[in-house]
C-alpha cells in the first residue's frame, strides 16, 4: 500500500523486521501489524474478548452532552449514554454505536468511554485497531487526555489525538496534539491519506509512541508524524509549551455533528458502529 | 495407477504449502483465468483497443446526430488529444441529439479487476449530460449501467461510474455510452470534451446499497402464465469524495431469489414468471448484499377469460381481440418519455391479454388510422386485481395530418387532434368489467382518423377486447 504524506517522512530501522516477516508468513494473520513502534513491554491490553459491558477494571463512561451542556465544547449533537445500544462488547470487538433517536433533548445517542482513574500513564505506546463508520457528521476518535485537567484547565493539561476522522473524508485520518499555544483549530496536526483504500471498509492500526521528547504517530506500518518540543516551538513561534509529561488516560468515542464535522445530511446512515478490535499500551 | 496417485498427492502437498506460505488474499494477477484482455484504457490520446471508427451512434433515423462527434487536438486533460462532442440544437438537420457507444471490436474485455469507469470531462457551459455509462454493446446490452445527469463544469472534472458488480464483466464489449441533448439549455447547442477514459481499480468504491423496485416492497396479485419484470434496479456506492453515486444497473448484476419456485420463478434477466397458485416473495442480492425492495406476488391460478364478444364482425373495427380480425396493427408499448409503464402481452390458454403494470401514462398507437365515422362506441374489458384502480381512456382522433399532436405541458390534443376521455373506476376486483364508451364529446363529429388510445393512471390493470363498434 502506498501512502501520501503531507510532511516529512521519518524512517526507522526495523529491528524486528525478520521476526515480523516470519510471523506473517506462517500465521496468515490479517492484522495490519505495525512495525514502526519500538516500545514492546505490554502494560495494558483490552482485547474485548468478554461479551457485555466493557471491562469495568479499565473503562468508565462520560455521559450526557458535556460538563457545560454545550456538546463537549464543540456543539456536538449526540447524548452519550452507557446503554448497551450505544456501547457493548460482542464477538471480540468493542462496539460504539451512534443512533438517530430523540433522547434527553438530543437527536442522537452514542458513547464515550475512558480509562480516567483506572488506567493512566505518562509516555508509552498507545495503539488500537479500529474500523470507523462513514457519512457526513460522523466524528470518531481514539485519543488521550492529561489527568490533571481539573487543576490545569485544558489545553494546559494536554491532549494527544491518536486517531480522528471525518465520515465524509473517507481516506483521511489525522493525528494531533493540543497544548497551550496550539489547541483547537490551531492544534499541531497532520493528515494521513490512504491510497486505494478507505478507513470505513476495514480495520486499521492507529498508534502513537510517546517518549519524554517526542510523539510519533503511525497508521498500520507507516510513521507519518513526529511532534517534538522543537516542532511545537517552530509551529507556534515559540509560544507553545510541551505539556506531555503527566499521566494521560484513554478515550474512545463517536461524536456526531458539531462545529468540526458539520451536521449529518440526508444520506448519512444511522445507526453505525465504530468497531475496536483491541487497545494496547506498552512502555519502553 | 499408483504412480499417478503419488504424483497427484505430491502436487496437492505442494499446493497446500504454497497456500499456507503465500498468504494471498486475492488471486494474483498472474493467476487470472481470463482468456480475454483486461485492458482498462479506452481513450487516452487515441482510442485504446478500439478501431479508429470507435464511435457507434444511436440510430440517425431516430434523430441521433452523427456529425457532432470527433477528437480534438487542441483540448486535452492529459496529453495531446481529447474526445469532442458537439451537442446539436433540436432542429439541427443532421439530428437533434447526440449519443452512442464505444465498442471493443475484439472479443470483449475482462473487467473483473476494476471497480469503476472514470473519465475527465469539461463543458463549454455548465449543463448536465443526460446519461453516461457502459455495458451497452448494441448486441444484448446485458450489463448496461447508466449514470444520469452528469453536471459539467467549464474546467476539467473527474467523473466516477462505479461498476455494480465487477465479477459479472468477464467479457464486455460495451466500453462507454453517452447521450446528450439541449433540454437544459433551452435548445442552445454546446460542446463537451472527454479525456482519460478508462476502467480503474480505485479501491475506494464502498458501502454498496443495491435496490430493486425502487426500494419498495410491492404486493401484487397475478395469475399463472403471466410475467412481471423486475424494474427500478439501482446500485449505490459511496465514493472517495464522500458522495453517494447511484447508477441504474442491469438485472445481470443481481442474483434473484424466489421463496417458492412452484409459484414464481425468476430468470437472470429479472423476469418473474408466475408458475402456479400460491404466494412467493421475490428478493435479490448484488454481490451478496441484500437489495432493498421486494415483490410479494400471489397467484390464484389462471386468469379467467373475458366474456366472448357476440357482435358480428361487420359491426366492429377491432384493435385488440381474439374474436375479431384487427382493423390495424398497433404499437402497444410506445415508450413515451417519462412513462413508467410496463406493458406485456400474455397468452393464457389461447387467450391474449394486455397487462399494464405501474402505469402513469402509455398508449395504444394505431399503425393506420381507423375511420369510425359510422361507429358509435368503443368496447373494452378491464380486469383489476386491486381495489381503487382507475384507468382513463383517451380516444384520440389525430386529424388529417396523421400525426399525434399533443401539448406537452397540458397533455391536451393540439393542432388538428381531438379526443374523448372516459375514466373507468369502481371496478370489481378480480373480475372482468366491461365498458361501452360512447364516441362522444370532441370526437362525436371528428372520428374519421382515430389514431390512438392513451391510457392514464391505473396503475395496474389488464385489458382485453378493445374494439370500436355500432350496436
Amino acid at each position: 500500500m502506498n501512502n501520501i504524506y503531507n510532511k516529512t517522512i521519518i524512517k526507522i530501522a526495523l529491528k524486528s523486521f525478520a521476526v515480523v516477516s516470519f510471523l506473517m508468513i506462517f500465521s496468515c494473520d490479517p492484522d495490519e501489524t505495525q512495525t514502526v513502534a519500538t516500545f514492546n513491554k505490554l502494560v495494558m491490553a483490552d482485547e474485548f474478548d468478554i461479551e457485555g459491558a466493557p471491562n469495568s477494571a479499565f473503562w468508565t463512561y462520560d455521559i450526557g452532552t458535556g460538563p457545560n451542556g454545550d456538546g463537549w465544547g464543540n456543539n456536538e449533537l449526540q447524548h452519550y449514554t452507557d446503554r448497551t445500544e450505544n456501547v457493548t462488547v460482542e464477538n471480540g470487538y468493542l462496539l460504539i454505536t451512534a443512533r438517530e433517536e430523540a433522547f434527553s433533548g438530543s437527536n442522537y445517542t452514542s458513547a464515550r468511554i475512558t480509562t480516567q482513574g483506572l488506567f493512566e500513564q505518562a509516555y508509552g505506546r498507545f495503539e488500537a485497531r479500529i474500523k470507523v463508520p462513514y457519512g457526513k457528521g460522523y466524528w470518531p476518535a481514539f485519543w488521550i487526555l492529561g489527568n490533571d485537567c481539573a487543576e490545569n484547565t485544558w489545553p494546559q493539561c494536554g491532549e494527544i489525538d491518536i486517531m480522528e476522522y471525518l465520515g465524509d473524508e473517507l481516506t483521511t485520518t489525522f493525528g494531533s496534539a493540543h497544548g497551550p499555544g496550539f489547541s483547537g483549530a490551531d492544534a499541531i496536526t497532520k493528515d494521513y491519506v490512504l491510497d486505494s483504500d478507505r478507513f470505513d471498509t476495514g480495520f486499521h492500526v492507529f498508534g502513537i509512541e510517546w517518549a519524554p521528547n517526542y510523539i510519533n504517530y503511525y497508521v498500520d506500518g507507516d510513521l507519518y508524524q513526529q511532534i517534538t518540543r522543537e516542532v511545537i516551538f517552530d509551529e507556534t513561534d515559540g509560544e507553545g509549551e510541551w505539556v506531555f509529561d503527566n499521566p494521560f488516560y484513554i478515550i474512545l468515542n463517536v461524536a456526531i455533528g458539531g462545529n468540526f464535522p458539520g451536521s449529518p445530511n440526508s444520506e448519512t446512515v444511522f445507526p453505525q458502529t465504530m468497531l475496536v478490535d483491541y487497545v494496547r499500551v506498552y512502555k519502553q | 495407477m499408483k504412480t499417478i496417485k503419488l504424483i497427484q498427492f505430491k502436487i496437492a502437498m505442494l499446493t497446500l504449502v504454497l497456500v499456507a506460505v503465500g498468504c494471498e488474499r486475492d488471486i494474483s494477477d498472474d493467476a487470472v483465468l481470463s482468456e480475454f484482455p483486461n485492458t482498462g484504457d479506452i481513450y487516452t490520446d487515441d482510442p485504446v483497443g478500439l478501431t479508429d471508427e470507435f464511435f457507434i451512434s444511436f440510430d440517425p433515423a431516430e434523430g441521433a446526430n452523427t456529425e457532432g462527434f470527433g477528437t480534438d487536438d487542441n483540448e486535452a486533460y492529459i496529453g495531446t488529444s481529447s474526445i469532442r462532442i458537439d451537442v446539436p440544437t433540436p432542429t439541427d438537420p443532421n439530428g437533434g441529439f447526440i449519443g452512442g457507444i464505444f465498442k471493443d471490436r475484439g472479443e470483449g474485455r475482462n473487467l473483473t479487476g476494476y471497480d469503476a469507469l472514470t473519465f475527465w470531462v469539461k463543458g463549454s457551459t455548465t449543463v448536465s449530460i443526460g446519461e453516461v455509462g457502459f455495458g451497452t454493446d448494441f448486441e444484448e446490452n446485458r450489463n448496461a449501467v447508466i449514470l444520469r445527469n452528469v453536471a459539467l463544469s467549464t474546467d476539467w472534472r473527474k467523473i466516477t461510474i462505479p461498476i455494480p458488480n465487477p465479477s459479472r464483466l468477464t467479457q464486455e464489449k460495451g466500453m462507454f455510452i453517452f447521450s446528450a441533448g439541449t433540454q437544459d439549455t433551452g435548445g442552445i447547442g454546446y460542446t463537451f470534451w472527454i479525456d482519460e477514459l478508462r476502467f480503474e481499480k480505485l479501491g475506494t468504491i464502498a458501502q454498496p446499497n443495491p435496490i430493486i423496485f425502487n426500494g419498495q416492497d410491492l404486493v401484487q396479485q397475478s395469475f399463472t402464465g403471466s410475467s412481471i419484470p423486475i424494474s427500478g434496479l439501482t446500485q449505490t456506492f459511496n465514493i472517495a469524495s464522500g458522495q453517494n453515486v447511484t447508477v441504474e444497473a442491469a438485472a445481470a448484476y443481481f442474483d434473484f431469489n424466489s421463496s417458492n419456485a412452484a409459484v414464481a420463478s425468476v430468470n437472470s434477466l429479472g423476469e418473474v414468471t408466475i408458475e402456479g397458485s400460491g404466494t412467493a416473495t421475490i428478493t435479490a442480492t448484488l454481490d451478496n448484499v441484500l437489495a432493498t425492495g421486494s415483490l410479494e406476488v400471489t397467484s390464484s391460478g389462471a386468469l379467467p377469460a373475458a366474456t366472448e364478444p357476440t357482435l358480428p364482425q361487420v359491426n366492429v373495427k377491432s384493435i385488440f381481440s381474439d374474436t375479431y380480425i384487427n382493423e390495424t396493427q398497433s404499437d402497444f408499448d410506445p415508450q413515451f418519455g417519462g412513462s413508467t409503464t410496463q406493458t406485456t402481452t400474455v397468452n393464457s390458454n389461447g387467450d391474449n391479454f394486455l397487462i399494464y403494470t405501474n402505469n402513469n401514462f402509455t398508449g395504444i398507437i394505431f399503425e393506420n388510422t381507423v375511420d369510425a365515422s359510422a361507429l358509435t362506441f368503443m368496447h373494452v374489458d378491464v380486469y383489476a386485481q386491486q381495489a381503487g384502480v382507475q384507468v382513463e381512456f383517451q380516444i384520440r382522433d389525430i386529424g388529417a395530418n396523421g400525426e399525434i399532436n399533443t401539448n406537452i405541458f397540458t397533455g391536451q390534443p393540439n393542432a388538428d387532434d381531438a379526443d374523448f376521455r372516459f375514466t373507468a373506476s369502481g371496478l370489481t376486483v378480480n373480475g372482468w368489467n366491461s365498458y361501452e364508451i360512447p364516441l362522444a364529446g370532441n370526437i362525436a363529429s371528428q372520428k374519421g382518423n382515430l389514431g390512438a388510445i392513451i391510457l392514464a393512471g391505473g396503475p395496474n390493470f389488464i385489458l382485453d377486447n378493445i374494439y370500436f363498434y355500432v350496436p
